[in-house]
């Protein structure tokens, strides 16, 4: 039920994209040319803190490996998985190895964006030994084109006491990565705290983020996807649309329904419903998504 | 293991009644408390989480940080310096505290 409507929601509504549809709802010639011509299909999955072993979930590399198989399991293998961050809960060596060895199970490659959960003690030394983003730059984050489509894979986990933060210099190299693009293609962001201020209150930010977002309004087509909150919430600003994913480890409260974030106890079932990962399909540059829950 | 050092603990804590007691700072519900804890020079400071989130005691100035503490962690750090140590959480910035660390009697 619930999804049914979701899938309607996602429908491109930003007027920057309007053109893009005809009276009869079909995609006109027009967005096909503007777009990528390939269909490209790709798999979210976030916020596994393997090494996590509290109520709300004793198994956290249960679910991660449950994740895993479904994403194997696919009819078709996506063109990669994008692990929005917070692979570890405490970034220790034991939790590196423990999460490396689940996800080198998947078919398809991974590019794995660090958490502030995966840089305990500023220390990026784990997460490098372990996981990388492709074609990264040498402070980490990263761009890339394919099937039609920029990509922007960015770290907002490192300036702690103001996370999360981009810093002058993500901002700087961002500028420079945008401004080499038309307007006409379609931009994925992947980040792991929301670049929007979907709750300040429980550091659910990105201070600097409407920097990153002013950079993308010339775009007629961008999505960001994070994680971090472990749950799902979209939001639509103009001609960019959010969407954070759940976590394959636990969930989170909504924001705002108690007075603190943190891991919320629920049965089994009702854990696996509230888990899982997001199948992204691109098709001749319009983005949908569909969280798919482990139960 | 567990036991073993929950008993120690609690030793160590009862034991000094003499000087001051053992000063401790408790991590529960995404807040340290208390929120400021003075001290005198050369104590040593227990903090323990009791969420079942992780948490990190970071020094805003870099002079400490617990790295992660996972739940009912406990990590010491003396304090051999006087003046005023503001911290926070690395997870949770949000999450702040002061440890004010005055001068030992001579």
């Amino acid at each position: 039920m619930r999804r049914a409507s979701f899938l309607e929601h996602v429908a491109w509504t930003g007027a920057g994209i309007a053109y893009a549809f005809g009276a009869s709802g079909l995609l006109s010639g027009r967005a096909v040319a503007a777009g990528g011509t390939e269909t490209v299909q790709f798999v979210q999955i976030s916020d596994s803190h393997i090494g996590f072993h509290q109520a709300a979930n004793p198994d956290v590399a249960g679910t991660l490996e449950a994740a895993v198989r479904a994403i194997n399991a696919m009819p078709a293998q996506p063109a990669f998985v994008v692990h929005t961050g917070d692979i570890t809960h405490l970034s220790t060596p034991q939790q590196f190895d423990d999460a490396k060895s689940i996800l080198a199970q998947l078919q398809a490659p991974l590019i794995a964006l660090p958490g502030e959960h995966d840089v305990i003690g500023n220390d990026f030394t784990a997460y490098r030994a372990n996981f990388k983003i492709p074609q990264s730059t040498a402070s980490g984050w990263a761009s890339w084109d394919a099937g039609g489509v920029h990509y922007v894979a960015l770290l907002n986990v490192f300036d702690f006491e103001k996370m999360g933060m981009l810093g002058s210099d993500q901002l700087s190299w961002l500028a420079a990565d945008l401004g080499g693009v038309a307007p006409t293609v379609p931009v994925v962001v992947f980040a792991h705290v929301p670049l929007y201020a979907l709750y300040p209150a429980w550091g659910w930010t990105t201070e600097d983020g409407a920097k990153a977002l002013a950079l993308l309004r010339k775009f007629e087509r961008v999505t960001v996807l994070n994680g971090h909150i472990h749950q799902i919430v979209t939001q639509e600003d103009g001609n960019i649309r959010f969407a954070s994913a759940a976590a394959t480890a636990y969930p989170q409260p909504k924001p705002g329904t108690v007075p603190k974030p943190g891991p919320v106890t629920l049965s089994h079932d009702d854990l696996l419903r509230t888990i899982g990962y997001r199948t992204v399909e691109i098709d001749r540059g319009n983005l949908r998504f569909e969280d798919r829950p482990l139960g | 293991m567990r036991l073993l050092t929950t008993g120690l603990l609690a030793i160590a804590l009862a034991a000094p009644a003499a000087a001051s007691s053992a000063p401790s700072v408790t991590i529960k519900d995404d807040a340290f408390s208390p929120v400021t804890l003075t001290i005198v020079s050369g104590q040593t400071v227990t903090f323990v989480n009791r969420d079942d989130d992780a948490h990190t005691v970071t020094a805003t100035n870099g002079s400490f940080d617990s790295r992660g503490l996972d739940t009912n962690a406990v990590w010491r750090h003396r304090f051999g310096v006087p003046g005023t140590y503001a911290y926070f959480c690395q997870l949770h910035p949000f999450m702040k505290g002061t440890i004010v660390v005055k001068a030992a009697k001579p």
